[in-house]
């Protein structure tokens, strides 16, 4: 009884504690729903077209500081001759790392941080996150740049891919009316054409977003190779230890 | 020396034999694995201990490639982890089978740790194994603590700020001692240097003598079954145990088995989803450790997440922080905590079965709300199952008392 007795003061000495207020919750930010990116790093001409778009549109001012030129030649299948030619802009030997051609002090002074780099990118923010943050981009007035971002609200990026996609504008509507009612995002108007058609433009963002998914881990595919053949050498193994076993025990009753 | 030793008993090979003339060697063979007897009914639940082994061989053998290739030092941490995924030959799968070995660590750990709660292991005369266990857990939390800052991701510098302040919570001394611990007014190179050198020089080097006298302490007693019978009670003639079956080449033979098992479950993931869905390799740590940003949403990884749970579960800090030290240190004292007449979970009543169980269910619960935000109804749930995780402890002495346990038989259980 006394050991009860105990453990019931021990029991609400702790209910106790945990109702002694002071310390405050952590705040989560509500997000927008993401389109998936549906990109297949499989797809080796889609990683080709990627590394074209990336080091024409992106590499002007993100760095990839741990992806290697002729690393990308090889995984990509990709003669080091078409990298040096279509692919190269700022470096001199292959075995040189993506850099940006932007001094990236220079960029911190104009756009107040330096633009990050892309290497693990994908790997931080998942694809379909980076799949709608490159279509995501909406006009507004108050912002520096013209424009800001559904995802990345107040981002120092400005709508690099204008050209390609061109300007839209964000649409909201009220939310279930009554009181609490607010503006919510609805959809995007286009506002002027690109030279690309929508279709066209959620494609090239694809094959973009998958280079970034494939430079955030260059070794993705070759692992899952490497991984059946492992279970494959384990099943065998496991019927051999198993047969084993079985011999060792059978006299044990 | 002269050991009394028949020379049927000697080895034959002249090699061998000079050896064992210098050194115990087919003495200590033959203590600890030939003629050391354990139960013949071990099940699954018996082979997460040499898996544990397994999973620390595996981190020592990764450890040492991965400390050849990376930099302890704030500006080159994060960057050397990268050059050794993409660079350095096989680097990824090092990296890779350290940071899965991690998790799989504390997996193996809870399960090997559960089935003493289910046999009654920690039970006399297998107290002080229970406790070496425990504090082979506690080093374990410190060595994957200390390792997870070397990425020197966004999460690792975090999750370690977070984590170190707590101690700022103990009244006078807190805020001096943060700063002894971090060795600077924040986390720093500084910081990073010394967690290095406890992550691979001293938390290793207690881990595996603590291992060692955990594996000695057993071998004097012998190890539990799973009708929790001491199987020395009934020797055949030849002082042989009855029941039991000697380590090797019985209790080998199946661990094998379990091993490759297990390193196909262990492989698949390091092969096919090492990062697991962002609960082994944290998404925010692929971004390097940035002052001036605090990541949305700090959580550790999960191993840490029941304990975390009940640390903001308490709206004041000290008492979190105490309440969090005491869910850790709490199973320490098990061996005292339960008064129950059975060892094993076949032969107990409802109520220590209902128990286990409604703690099983609050750990991992817990676990769940760890990595939550601590708003709203998760925090009344993590206040609700903190309270069934302290009381499956704290009331332990009193239902155990009265639990109506059922007979025991003399012999164990076993079905070839």
């Amino acid at each position: 009884m006394r050991r009860a007795l105990f453990g019931v003061a021990a029991i609400a000495l702790v209910t106790i504690a945990l109702l002694i207020p002071g310390r405050s919750a952590l705040a989560a930010g509500g997000e927008v729903e993401l389109e998936p990116a549906d990109n297949d790093i499989g797809n080796v001409a889609s990683l080709q077209r990627g590394a074209r778009n990336f080091m024409n549109y992106c590499a002007g001012c993100h760095s990839a500081k741990y992806v290697r030129y002729n690393s990308v030649a090889k995984d990509l299948d990709l003669t080091e001759d078409q990298i040096v030619d279509n692919l190269m802009f700022n470096a001199e030997k292959t075995f040189e790392t993506i850099e940006a051609s932007m001094p990236l002090d220079a960029a911190a002074r104009w756009f107040g941080q330096p633009p990050p780099d892309l290497s693990l990118m994908a790997r931080a923010r998942g694809t379909d996150y980076i799949y709608n943050f490159l279509k995501g981009f909406y006009l507004d007035s108050e912002s520096p740049t013209g424009v800001d971002n559904l995802h990345l609200p107040g981002t120092s990026m400005p709508h690099v891919l204008w050209e390609l996609q061109g300007y839209q504008r964000a649409v909201y509507e009220e939310s279930a009316a009554g009181e609490g009612a607010e503006e919510v995002f609805s959809n995007f108007e286009s506002v002027s054409a690109g030279i690309m058609s929508p279709e066209d433009y959620d494609a090239f963002v694809r094959d973009t977003v998958n280079f970034l998914e494939y430079i955030s881990e260059p070794v993705r595919s070759t692992r899952r190779v490497l991984g059946v053949w492992v279970l494959m050498f384990l099943t065998v193994f496991l019927i051999i230890a198993t047969m084993l076993k079985n011999q060792i025990w059978k006299d044990v009753s | 020396m002269a050991r009394v030793e028949s020379e049927a008993a000697r080895p034959q090979n002249a090699f061998i034999r000079w050896i064992d003339d210098r050194f115990p060697l087919m003495e200590t063979m033959r203590y600890h694995a030939t003629e050391y007897y354990a139960s013949k009914n071990f099940n699954i639940w018996y082979v997460f201990g040499v898996l544990s082994l397994v999973v620390l061989i595996i981190q020592l053998v990764t450890g040492i490639f991965l400390t050849m290739n990376y930099k302890p030092s704030s500006a080159e941490a994060f960057a050397s982890v990268e050059y050794i995924m993409r660079d350095v030959d096989m680097g990824w799968l090092i990296r890779y089978m350290h940071s899965t070995g991690a998790s799989f660590f504390f997996i193996v750990v809870y399960l090997h740790m559960f089935r003493a709660m289910l046999y009654g292991s920690y039970k006399k005369p297998r107290e002080l194994i229970w406790i070496i266990g425990i504090l082979i857990f506690f080093v374990l939390m410190a060595e994957a603590f200390a390792g997870y800052l070397l990425p020197w991701g966004q999460m690792s510098y975090w999750g370690a700020q977070v984590i170190i302040s707590l101690f700022g919570a103990i009244p006078f001394v807190g805020d001096a001692l943060v700063e002894y611990i971090r060795g600077d007014y924040s986390i720093s190179d500084i910081t990073l240097n010394r967690f290095f050198a406890l992550h691979v020089i001293a938390l290793p080097l207690a881990l595996i003598g603590l291992v060692f006298v955990h594996i000695v302490a057993l071998h004097e007693v012998g190890s539990n079954n799973p009708d929790g019978i001491e199987i020395k009670e009934h020797k055949g003639a030849d002082g042989v145990p009855l029941d039991g079956v000697a380590f090797h080449p019985y209790h080998t033979s199946k661990d094998l088995v379990a091993i490759i098992v297990f390193l196909m479950v262990f492989f698949a993931v390091v092969f096919f989803a090492p990062d697991m869905g962002g609960y082994f390799l944290e998404h925010a740590n692929f971004d390097p450790a940035n002052t001036m940003v605090t990541p949305e949403h700090i959580a550790p990884v999960w191993y840490f997440t029941p304990f975390y749970a009940i640390l903001r579960a308490v709206p004041n800090k000290l008492w979190g922080a105490i309440l969090m030290g005491a869910a850790v240190i709490l199973p320490l004292f098990l061996p005292w905590l339960d008064r129950s007449r059975v060892r094993s979970i076949r032969y107990r009543g409802w109520i220590y079965r209902t128990s286990l169980g409604l703690f099983v269910i609050s750990f991992f619960a817990l676990g769940w709300l760890g990595v939550q935000p601590a708003e709203g109804i998760y925090v009344n749930l993590a206040r609700i199952f903190s309270v069934i995780y302290f009381a499956f402890f704290l009331l332990m002495p009193y239902y155990t008392t009265v639990d109506k346990t059922r007979p025991v038989p003399d012999r164990v259980v076993y079905h070839a």
